[in-house]
């Protein structure tokens, strides 16, 4: 149907979420004048907004915020009129020709083909304080919370890069961080790995993993720590913070129409098709070995482009 | 435009116009250097718009305003607390959705 003549709330193309994939499948079918709608839940952005700051996406020699960053995807979309809209999706049908968003409040949109772009969220490591302390002491974003902890004593759990950078991080607030992983070898990139050691504020704990997070009524007091070869301590930190990877944003998603991996994660093969004909999957809810955003940003050009390849074989 | 109908407070103020309010009254605290904060402000702008007459929605800087997010324990932002009657009713930490900050706020209409 040429786009002229369709319905306000019918689109060629709906994208959900607005994540780095989201934003750049948006500004590519925005340049391929699609009728095209992003739908995100909250703010544009997903996970980098929490990053502080980024040293990893080529073309900013310097580096560049989190937030600027997204900022900048986000208006280099509107720049080309890309349609955005703050709405939660109560479900979704996306086995037909017609696929169909079903919004909060009843509204109901369809679309030709749909990008899953949903993301994921951080982990939790599922001990017990975890909940109870959720935002009096245990945080899951270092550049939100970290001036809450001028010269106190705090831990990271986990080794990865967003642990180690976010880490070095919090050394401009914390006196010390005690970085905590499972394993004996940090998985963070060499040259994150070497500024953390290098730092007098950073301590390392390794082989060991948070059994019990403590406090009281004014929030985290203490971790109890299990070493991989049977001992236990404890450890008196103010605050917490988990960065142990994501979880899929799957949620909403039709889970028993749409493959997945063990973890819940959207299986697709390399042009970005999932199970279902017209629906593309990018970014963190793709089940993949690397999450990083130069990824999500790639996957969610390829995503539009064969989205774009989808519809011209509709007609 | 929405974003005239959430006003700023500081510590000073925070007893007359929060605690003594008729009206409930969203606090949103928050800080320059949270992205998470900056990217719920115009979700927070539109339910102001929305809660109109019914709740007063507040922003405070955590900088430049410590005493009060020291006497509600926050050390996460954006923190959202609603209050009624000068009691805490219910909060949030973290960049949530609109539907779940809406429902937040029915919870003191």
């Amino acid at each position: 149907m040429p786009q002229q003549t369709m319905p306000d709330t019918d689109y060629q193309l709906v994208i959900i979420g607005g994540g780095p994939a989201g934003l750049t499948a948006g500004l590519y079918a925005a340049r391929a004048r699609l009728k095209t709608l992003l739908v995100e839940k909250g703010a544009l952005g997903g996970q980098v907004l929490t990053t502080d700051w980024v040293d990893n996406y080529p073309g900013f020699v310097e580096g560049i915020s989190g937030f600027d960053l997204v900022e900048k995807m986000a208006a280099h979309a509107e720049r080309f009129d890309l349609a955005t809209r703050t709405a939660q999706i109560s479900a979704l049908d996306l086995r037909g020709k017609s696929k169909i968003l079903y919004l909060e409040g009843g509204e109901r949109l369809t679309a030709q083909a749909v990008i899953i772009c949903t993301g994921g969220s951080p982990g939790k490591l599922g001990v017990p304080g975890e909940q109870a302390y959720a935002g009096k002491g245990v945080s899951y974003c270092a550049t939100c919370d970290g001036p809450f902890y001028r010269n106190q004593e705090i831990a990271v759990v986990g080794g990865g890069n967003t642990a180690i950078q976010e880490a070095l991080h919090l050394t401009k607030f914390a006196s010390k961080v005690t970085v905590i992983h499972r394993r004996r070898e940090l998985r963070a990139t060499k040259v994150v790995q070497e500024k953390a050691m290098a730092s007098d504020r950073i301590e390392f704990l390794l082989d060991t993993r948070v059994a019990e997070i403590t406090g009281g009524a004014g929030g985290v007091e203490g971790l109890r720590l299990a070493h991989n070869d049977g001992t236990s301590s404890t450890l008196a930190v103010s605050g917490v913070f988990i960065l142990i990877g994501v979880v899929p944003n799957n949620q909403l998603l039709p889970l028993n129409d749409l493959k997945t991996d063990e973890y819940g994660f959207i299986v697709t093969d390399t042009e970005m098709k999932t199970s279902l004909p017209g629906v593309f999957a990018a970014g963190d809810i793709r089940s993949k070995s690397f999450r990083q955003i130069v990824n999500a940003a790639g996957e969610g050009a390829t995503a539009e482009l064969s989205a774009e390849q989808y519809l011209a074989q509709l007609d | 435009m929405a974003g005239d109908k959430v006003m700023h407070i500081s510590d000073g103020e925070f007893d007359s116009k929060i605690l003594k309010s008729e009206l409930p009254s969203l606090v949103d605290f928050w800080a320059p250097w949270c992205g998470p904060c900056k990217a719920i402000a115009p979700v927070i702008d539109e339910l102001a718009a929305e809660f109109e007459g019914k709740i007063q929605i507040f922003k405070m800087n955590v900088d430049d305003n410590p005493a009060t997010p020291g006497k509600y324990g926050i050390r996460a932002i954006p923190t959202l607390i609603l209050f009624k009657g000068g009691e805490v009713v219910d909060q949030i930490t973290g960049a949530v959705g609109k539907s779940q900050l809406s429902a937040l706020l029915n919870k003191a209409v």
